[in-house]
């Protein structure tokens, strides 16, 4: 059991060090949560992965470079440009080979991811081989790791964070029209390639900062998940934004509190476990489209539809989908039991 | 399959012409899916474009709208290429082409129609959702305004579109198979608004599969399969053989076509 009083040492950030952590993670969940609502939208959400994993060549790559050149290596900013160009790069090859070749996008995905993770492993060992640079600790992208957080870090995720807000408010607009419906934008002259690129950069900005904090493997699911979970809570694109940021950000807050509190939890993974946590209890509860309220909203509409009658034979006119196919497996089978000569495992 | 040399309007390129298409042949990967198209539509025209699947209808819109690079031609819009018309050109896509399940409001969908209007980074006001409000009002559904967009039926989602389309306020429409899976009440609602359009002297492009109604809706009639076969008036272009020219030995849609064409001039 932890004490009470470390409990709250940790939850009011008293301590510099979980202060740095805790707001950091926090604020990247903010802009994750953002941009994770345009990715999910946009159906890019695989693309993002592949973003994320195709940026360990890049960080294998700058540290050798600055290595030759007679550098320590360990420079961050140089290591986080390595991993945004080569990042941005295997966006560009999955776009290429899905706009040259016939192979479709979750294969063309999926190929970049692996081939681009491969090359980043092997550049890895490469490097940590190299006589004269100690290139330990570098594989901590692949799973993050908070406590090599410093301030500078913090002001760079309060940057991206800014960034990806402004984007938002100015190009709000712009990025929903693009996600709904990409040839309208296009006949009505906007610039859909130009607003792709402006939103894949904020994506991969915020994925290059996020990769000491979740690493490259988990931050997918700290952009993706808010944005689903929140889906849940509104049937409205700017409520959607703003429910997401709010998720993420307290994803980020109570998942990096809870590894400051238990010794031996990495940061990254509690951060998603809490953030599905919240799509799970979103996925049940939300107002919008949550389960229960759909199951309760069902359950009313029948009683009011038809009282007194059973689940099976009533017809309604929409609510819970899943429920409307149970109801038609139910009828079929009570048709086909029926019948002489068939059964019901028949249809 | 052979297809007879297509009987030609002569070009006239006068500003007044809302849509001049010359030479037009698009391919995709190589593959030829319109050949030499030229057409040069009058004003104020409800216009229908027949043809067998797989004839190209589609991708004359798009390729009308920018949407497919062409291969050669070249398409006017009033007098000047697209990119400089926008705000005179309309776009109904097919409902299909979207997904449906999106966070908007009916609402919001339509008042994207006006986004092209309002220009980068400004954000939407409330002179802009009167408009649309407005063109909800047009297709008749008002009181659906602030729906998800998924709770509506297909019907409302295809007035959904053509408010948008109205919303732009233009002079020239392109609509892909609005009567695509409709009800009854919206196929009359689409009919009615055609109308209305054609009154106020704008002119419709409808890509229409239902050989049925054809006569009916259209004034102007574009036959298609690859090329244009036939282009011209309802009463001169409607005939036996220009459809079996069409539609080639397809038998099923010629007995339909039969069927559909009745009493008509041989």
């Amino acid at each position: 059991m932890i004490p009470w009083d470390t409990m709250l040492e940790v939850l009011t950030l008293q301590q510099y060090n979980t202060r740095l952590v805790v707001l950091s993670t926090a604020l990247l969940g903010l802009a994750s949560g953002i941009l994770g609502g345009f990715l999910l939208m946009r159906k890019r959400s695989l693309l993002g992965d592949s973003l994320s994993h195709a940026t360990l060549p890049g960080i294998a790559l700058a540290f050798m470079l600055m290595v030759l050149m007679g550098g320590t290596g360990k420079f961050l900013p140089g290591l986080l440009m390595g991993a945004m160009l080569t990042g941005l790069a295997g966006v560009g090859l999955v776009l290429l080979i899905r706009n040259t070749t016939r192979i479709k996008d979750d294969a063309a995905m999926g190929i970049v991811l692996s081939v681009f993770f491969g090359a980043g492993i092997v550049l890895l060992g490469i490097a940590q081989d190299m006589p004269g640079a100690g290139a330990a600790g570098l594989e901590q992208f692949i799973y993050g790791r908070t406590a090599s957080m410093v301030l500078s870090d913090f002001f760079v995720i309060a940057g991206v964070t800014i960034a990806s807000a402004l984007a938002t408010c100015f190009l709000f607009k712009e990025f929903s029209i693009l996600c709904f419906d990409e040839d309208f934008a296009r006949a009505q002259g906007w610039p859909v390639h130009r607003l792709d690129m402006i939103m894949l950069a904020l994506v991969a900005a915020v994925t290059v900062t996020g990769l000491q904090a979740v690493g490259l493997i988990l931050i997918i699911a700290f952009l993706i998940t808010p944005a689903a979970a929140a889906r849940f809570w509104t049937d409205q694109l700017k409520y959607m934004l703003w429910i997401a940021s709010c998720l993420g950000a307290i994803s980020g807050w109570f998942g990096s509190s809870i590894s400051a509190l238990l010794p031996g939890w990495p940061a990254g993974a509690v951060i998603v476990l809490t953030a599905t946590f919240i799509f799970l209890f979103s996925m049940i509860f939300g107002s919008a489209r949550g389960v229960l309220p759909r199951y309760l909203q069902h359950i009313r509409l029948k009683k009011r539809t038809n009282p007194g009658k059973r689940a099976s034979t009533c017809k309604f006119p929409g609510g819970f989908s899943v429920f409307a196919k149970h109801a038609d497996v139910v009828q079929k089978h009570t048709r086909s039991t029926n019948s002489p000569g068939t059964t019901g495992r028949s249809h | 399959m052979h297809i007879e040399e297509p009987t030609r309007p002569t070009p006239d390129h006068a500003p007044s012409c809302p849509l001049a298409i010359d030479d037009l042949t698009v391919a995709y990967r190589r593959k030829p899916v319109l050949w030499d198209v030229d057409i040069d539509i009058p004003e104020g025209k409800l216009v229908g474009i027949v043809g067998p699947n797989g004839a190209g209808k589609s991708t004359l819109i798009k390729a009308c709208l920018g949407l497919v690079p062409q291969t050669s031609g070249r398409i006017l819009i009033y007098g000047k290429p697209y990119a400089q018309q926008r705000k005179y050109v309309g776009y109904v896509p097919q409902r299909e082409s979207v997904d449906w399940d999106f966070p908007v409001s009916a609402l919001d969908v339509v008042t994207m129609g006006l986004y092209g209007g309002i220009g980068w980074f400004k954000p939407v006001r409330s002179k802009h959702t009167e408009q649309a409000m407005h063109a909800l009002e047009q297709v008749g559904i008002p009181d659906l305004a602030h729906r998800q967009i998924s709770q509506l039926s297909g019907g409302q989602q295809q007035r959904v579109f053509l408010a948008r389309a109205l919303a732009q306020q233009a002079r020239l429409y392109f609509m892909d198979e609005p009567f695509a899976a409709v009800d009854a009440a919206t196929e009359r609602a689409i009919v009615n608004l055609l109308h209305e359009l054609k009154d106020q002297g704008k002119t419709c492009l409808v890509f229409h599969p239902d050989l049925s109604t054809v006569r009916d809706y259209f004034d102007w009639l574009i036959l298609l399969n690859m090329r244009v076969v036939a282009a011209g008036p309802t009463s001169d272009i409607y005939t036996m053989e220009n459809l079996q020219r069409t539609y080639g030995g397809r038998l099923l849609l010629l007995d339909e076509a039969a069927h559909a064409l009745g009493g008509a001039p041989r």
